[in-house]
């Protein structure tokens, strides 16, 4: 089975929803991460923060019902759920890395086997900026990667990461369409196996060296 | 005190060579009206001090089509490709901040303190040419305050005397933009009289705003 790319997305963005606890406040990064709030499991509570000053945040606005003053991190409209609240840009960051957050999900151009991470720069080629990424890394209890495995075929999973840093030793978990590695003391260890992969497939695709546990896991669609 | 001037007079106080703060996050409470009279205006070298360069189209990002600036200090400039430009080229100077770190930097400003030590960026190039400090076995970076000369922000409703009622995600940066420039002028979507608003729900005491424009709403 191949999976398309909207698959792909679903697959990890459904499986990083299991890391979410009951009570936990999380905050999601732009793109693949935002997907992860439509696959909470049932009965599971997650207030989901936004760092432009909001918490309680939900789901997208219906057509023709946005407000304009009512956006995400991203400058989408968003909505508000009964019980949010909204505050400016010094308490949110307090929020952030004064711990406060529980978890919080990013994308990655690199994740290395020490835990680092490479997010907001290519030199000479693209230069968004950092926004909050380095303090939400820094701040968050626990840090998730999610992302597809490789560009374009090329490893993102390093040794070293060789693009400028976003944080250093902040990653906790990689969550790929392939694989759920946990980041420990020891190196990067593979937990779980993604829908029609083997641990073969896996190396195959990370350049860093992983730890392969004798039980291994997997998880689907 | 007149507190209400027109566009004219606001962007008056506006000069070349200013460093100025621009409330707003991707063009959510931006005082874009006053933004668009600064395009008119065509205030030159100036600094400025906001979480992004929004939009070519939207907001600060007209000023920096019509490269008004020579330096910035902003925390993501991916949305705007003329901001990429002038960095690359060596037109513009900047200077990319992590998020919280800026509006600490603006809030330090405003709240008279010399700076902080923050964890945030240990580690990466943000630390280059920092003081360092250990506390309590965590590695800290100093960080100093930012001020500005002339701060523009946006409020939903603002008082005559100069209180700001701030709406939604609207606020971001604007209140701690209010307490860290020599000026501050507030673009109001509505004026409203003294007293109309619930002293509970001022995000913006009036004694940290010198101008008011806008209310045509």
């Amino acid at each position: 089975m191949t999976l398309d790319k909207n698959q792909v997305k679903a697959v990890i963005a459904k499986r990083v929803a299991q890391e979410l606890h009951d009570g936990d406040l999380v905050n999601l990064g732009i793109g693949l991460p935002t997907m992860v709030a439509n696959f909470i499991p049932e009965g599971v509570d997650v207030t989901f923060q936004s760092e432009n000053g909001l918490v309680g945040l939900g789901p997208a606005p219906e057509e023709g019902k946005e407000e304009k003053d009512l956006t995400n991190a991203g400058g989408q409209p968003v909505t508000l759920l009964p019980g949010g609240a909204y505050f400016d840009s010094a308490t949110s960051f307090g929020i952030i890395r004064g711990g406060h957050v529980d978890a919080t999900v990013l994308g990655a151009l690199q994740v290395d086997e020490k835990g680092n991470l490479a997010n907001w720069k290519i030199p000479g080629k693209m230069v968004p900026g950092m926004g909050g990424a380095m303090d939400l890394t820094v701040g968050a209890k626990k840090v998730i990667i999610s992302m597809v495995h490789t560009q374009k075929g090329a490893p993102k999973i390093l040794k070293d990461c060789n693009l400028p840093l976003t944080a250093k030793n902040q990653v906790n978990l990689i969550v790929t369409e392939m694989a759920v590695i946990e980041v420990t003391d020891k190196g990067l260890v593979l937990k779980e196996l993604g829908p029609d992969t083997t641990v073969e497939d896996v190396k195959a695709a990370t350049e860093a060296e992983l730890i392969i546990p004798e039980k291994i896991g997997n998880f689907g669609l | 005190m007149k507190k209400i001037i027109t566009m004219d007079e606001a962007v008056d106080k506006i000069e070349d060579g200013m460093t100025i703060m621009v409330g707003g996050f991707l063009g959510c409470g931006s005082p874009d009206k006053i933004i668009d009279k600064l395009v008119e205006k065509g205030v030159k070298n100036l600094t400025l001090i906001c979480n992004d360069t929004g939009f070519p189209e939207i907001s600060v990002g007209k000023m920096v089509v019509s490269k008004q600036f020579s330096k910035m200090y902003v925390s993501h400039i991916g949305t705007n490709r003329e901001t990429g430009r002038q960095m690359n080229e060596g037109e513009t100077e900047v200077n990319l901040v992590p998020q919280g770190t800026l509006a600490e930097q603006i809030r330090c400003a405003g709240c008279g303190l010399g700076g902080f030590f923050t964890p945030t960026g240990v580690g990466t190039e943000v630390e280059d040419d920092k003081d360092k400090k250990v506390i309590d076995g965590v590695t800290y970076i100093y960080e100093k305050p930012l001020k500005a000369d002339v701060a523009i922000i946006k409020g939903l409703k603002v008082d005559k005397k100069g209180n700001v009622y701030y709406n939604q995600t609207a606020r971001n940066f604007n209140p701690i933009m209010a307490m860290a420039a020599e000026t501050v002028i507030v673009e109001a979507e509505e004026i409203v009289e003294v007293g109309e608003l619930d002293p509970n729900c001022v995000g913006t005491p009036h004694i940290f705003v010198n101008y008011i424009v806008g209310g045509e709403k």
